[in-house]
């Protein structure tokens, strides 16, 4: 390509036994917007750390409009017009917006701060290109999604022409991944050239022109995002196909558990509405709703770690009162926490001790914990559930997302809970891993369990949930039998459409 | 004697102030509580126990009391640092602050006065060993605090508690998250390592130096802080750690003993100068640290 503004060519990078990138070329052109698909792992962060200069590659050169860029300098790539939004801000929190900006652009030795004219620019910026930002507030006071744009209002201030953008979604509710996205084609459309990473397979069909394909460090496939589709993606990404699985039909049992007009209060504020839901023992009930509007509360009611303020609770025919963590567990409540990493696992101990530690009265006896036992459980667990990159004593931390995701779905599902609880169960995870998780849910539900599923996901909720409630702002929408609704229903039920139901028949 | 059999004999002795107080400090940050106070908590023990002793109530008590006395002080800590969620590092320096202004005050009548310390315990068999049988003739103290090594050390590689402590510190959340009580754990974890402090200063107090004198914990406190980080939260390593200052320590007496002609401050200084030493080799592998550090010490807790 002869107007590329940027050429990666022949690139390689080893670093020990693994080749992280094997002689990778990609081109950019003006105003295009290029996704960097591939698996955790494939290289795609190796490939735009050398582009950044972070890295000097064993072999191969960059190319911007057609001038070499000096490898391993990350101060020529700035000034070649190169910006990095990365996954993790390089923002300080107690710095205003203009301030974060300003950082680092002007030269020490200068006593006075150039305030008015670094606005005046930032502001003509943000207005050009649809970044809209209040350049006084406080960083720490603004929104994930705010921050991450005035990451990309940096790197535009220091004259980017090229933005790469590394997973920048994953933080991002999909309300605020839908703006950036926008965001992103009106950018390219004034001319700039953006590269964005993922393992999402909605978000480069939508928003890419060209989709480059890496896996195990090599370039696997180029397309043009017109001339594929989803499955061919995914197949490419992973090497074999993967399809996500379906629910088939069933009839469900008893009521396991009824929830009726269940308020939650937390710091004085009211998260949960007067809720109603009731969920059977083999079926999946979807609660669907931008994250943020109730679903962490409601879980952690489910979890019996929040005290009601007033309603009724009743498993399995029995009023409860309040939850407690013990009496969930006791009663077969099956917990997958929304945030794994900070509620799930506990990284720096060993995965047989995260195994056991829910259930530590099982093994231990005199206050003494049963080694043992617990490795062997973990074992068990390991097996029946295909996590892999460890044994019992190895620390959890070391696990990627969907392996420590496999490790809290085994030790919950391996006993056969009469309930589970699974929240945002397949968020961030790739798309192996997500087929895996879904698959776990399905043998669940074939296996007598009641599983309440919390997602933002309208394609997890589709294919796996029998029957859908929306949650927004607190309250719950009334369910719906998953085969009576399609996408543009549940989209309408999300925004909080519920009650004039004839209306909606109506805009359908 | 020479000076080995010097050292040899009274290592345990001099390395069990350090013990004691660093083992307490161990638990404390390993339920994720930085509690720098320990030097207080030491002198307010010592200042107690040195009391009940002098005036009748015998080693025992005088434990107990030391004991008690500084839980008390450390539940102070506990309730500002962790009720309210105050700033661990900047409460902890207060506490300590605290406790040795304490010390002072209720020692002031005491000052230079004597008590009578413990009698050793020899080991049959073993302190007939030539030379190393030097290690088994100990007081009562030193034999407990060994015990009491083990014991911690079996806590965190065997029991419940010691895997629901480990739990709290590396993750509240999670630790929260499955059913237990954060707040409830490392306030019983402050507790016990303000009893520790205790114990390490009563024994300074009444068993090692028998003599009362103002600012007699002389620092111990702050090098069983050192201990903790050095010893990489292994208890293992924690009580060797213990042992080198024990040793070193000695060695300027030894070296006084033996006629050297340096200043007696030099040699004084010697467990100090140690402690920055060692520090620094141990804080040249950061892989050590961070392998073994607390994930979420000295952070407050919030739902």
């Amino acid at each position: 390509m002869t107007n590329a503004v940027l050429d990666i060519s022949g690139v390689s990078k080893r670093f020990g036994d693994n080749l992280a990138n094997d002689n990778i070329s990609l081109s950019l052109g003006r105003g295009e917007i290029v996704a960097l698909l591939g698996e955790n792992g494939a290289g795609k962060t190796t490939l735009m750390s050398i582009l950044f200069g972070h890295y000097v590659p064993d072999s191969g050169k960059v190319l911007i409009d057609g001038q070499e860029l000096p490898p391993g300098k990350p101060r020529s790539a700035i000034r070649a017009g190169i910006g990095m939004v990365h996954q993790h801000f390089s923002l300080a929190a107690n710095l205003t917006v203009l301030e974060n900006v300003m950082a680092g652009t002007e030269s020490l030795w200068r006593l006075r701060s150039d305030t008015d004219a670094a606005r005046q620019k930032l502001e003509d910026i943000s207005t050009r290109f649809g970044l809209i930002v209040d350049p006084d507030a406080r960083l720490g006071d603004l929104s994930v999604g705010e921050q991450q744009r005035v990451e990309i209002l940096k790197a535009l201030y220091n004259d980017a022409r090229i933005l790469v953008l590394d997973e920048p979604t994953a933080v991002l509710t999909n309300l605020e991944a839908e703006r950036l996205f926008r965001t992103l084609k009106d950018m390219a459309r004034e001319g700039l050239s953006l590269i964005f990473i993922s393992h999402k397979l909605d978000e480069v069909m939508a928003a890419a022109d060209r989709i480059i394909v890496l896996r195990g460090g090599r370039k696997v496939a180029e397309r043009p995002a017109k001339e594929t589709n989803k499955a061919e993606l995914a197949e490419l990404m992973i090497g074999r196909k993967v399809a996500r699985p379906v629910r088939e039909p069933s009839t469900p049992g008893e009521v396991a558990l009824k929830v009726t007009g269940v308020s939650v209060s937390i710091d004085g504020v009211e998260r949960l509405k007067s809720i109603d839901l009731s969920l059977r023992a083999g079926e999946i009930l979807g609660i669907i709703g931008v994250s943020g509007n109730g679903q962490a509360t409601l879980a952690h009611l489910l979890s019996g770690t929040v005290r009601r303020d007033k309603g009724d609770i009743v498993l399995f025919g029995e009023p409860v009162g309040d939850l407690s963590v013990e009496g969930a567990v006791q009663a077969g409540i099956g917990r997958i926490p929304e945030d794994r990493n900070n509620e799930g696992a506990i990284g720096e101990m060993a995965i047989w001790e995260n195994a056991v530690l829910e259930r530590l009265p099982r093994f231990s006896r005199h206050g003494l914990v049963d080694r043992s036992a617990g490795q062997a459980f973990a074992r068990k667990i390991i097996d029946a559930f295909d996590v892999r990159g460890g044994r019992p004593a190895t620390r959890t931390r070391l696990l990627s997302g969907g392996n420590m995701q496999k490790l809290i779905l085994g030790r919950n599902l391996i006993d056969r809970p009469r309930i589970l609880l699974a929240a945002q169960p397949a968020r961030g995870l790739d798309e192996g891993a997500v087929a895996a998780v879904h698959e776990r849910l399905l043998q669940a539900r074939r296996d007598g369990t009641a599983v309440l599923l919390v997602s933002e996901d309208l394609e997890e909720v589709m294919a796996l949930a029998d029957r859908i409630q929306a949650i927004v702002n607190g309250r719950l929408s009334p369910a719906v039998a998953a085969d009576k609704v399609n996408a543009t229903k549940l989209g309408l039920m999300m925004a909080g459409e519920w009650n004039e139901e004839h209306e909606i028949s109506h805009a359908l | 004697m020479n000076a080995l059999e010097f050292i040899l004999a009274g290592m345990l002795a001099a390395a069990t102030p350090f013990l004691l107080a660093a083992l307490g400090e161990l638990v404390v940050e390993r339920a994720g509580v930085l509690n720098l106070g320990v030097e207080g908590l030491m002198a307010f023990g010592a200042v107690l126990a040195f009391i009940v002793v002098y005036h009748g109530g015998g080693h025992l008590l005088s434990f107990v009391a030391a004991g008690l006395g500084s839980a008390v002080l450390s539940l102070v800590f506990a309730l500002v640092a962790l009720g309210f969620r105050a700033n661990q590092v900047a409460t902890g320096l207060a506490i300590g602050i605290l406790g040795q202004g304490l010390s002072a005050l209720f020692g002031k009548t005491y000052e230079s006065l004597t008590v009578k310390g413990l009698p050793k315990l020899a080991l049959p068999w073993l302190s007939e060993i030539p030379l190393a049988g030097r290690l088994f003739t100990q007081d009562i103290v030193v034999w407990l605090s060994l015990a009491a090594t083990l014991a911690i050390w079996v806590m965190f590689a065997y029991t419940k508690v010691g895997l629901v402590v480990r739990a709290t510190g590396e993750n509240p959340k999670a630790a929260h998250a499955i059913g237990y009580s954060v707040t409830a754990i490392r306030f019983a974890a402050v507790a016990f390592g303000g009893t520790m402090a205790g114990f390490a200063g009563a024994y300074a107090a009444v068993v090692y130096t028998p003599l009362w004198a103002d600012g007699m914990i002389a620092g111990r406190g702050w090098i069983a802080i050192a201990l903790v980080v050095f010893g990489t939260w292994l208890t293992g390593r924690i009580f060797l750690g213990a042992c080198l200052f024990g040793a070193v320590s000695l060695m300027g007496l030894a070296a006084q003993a033996t006629g050297l002609d340096v200043p007696s401050q030099v040699l004084a200084s010697l467990p100090y100068l140690v402690t920055i030493i060692v520090l620094g080799i141990i804080s040249a592998d950061r892989r050590l640290l961070k392998l073994n550090g607390i994930a979420s010490l000295g952070e407050p807790f919030e739902r």
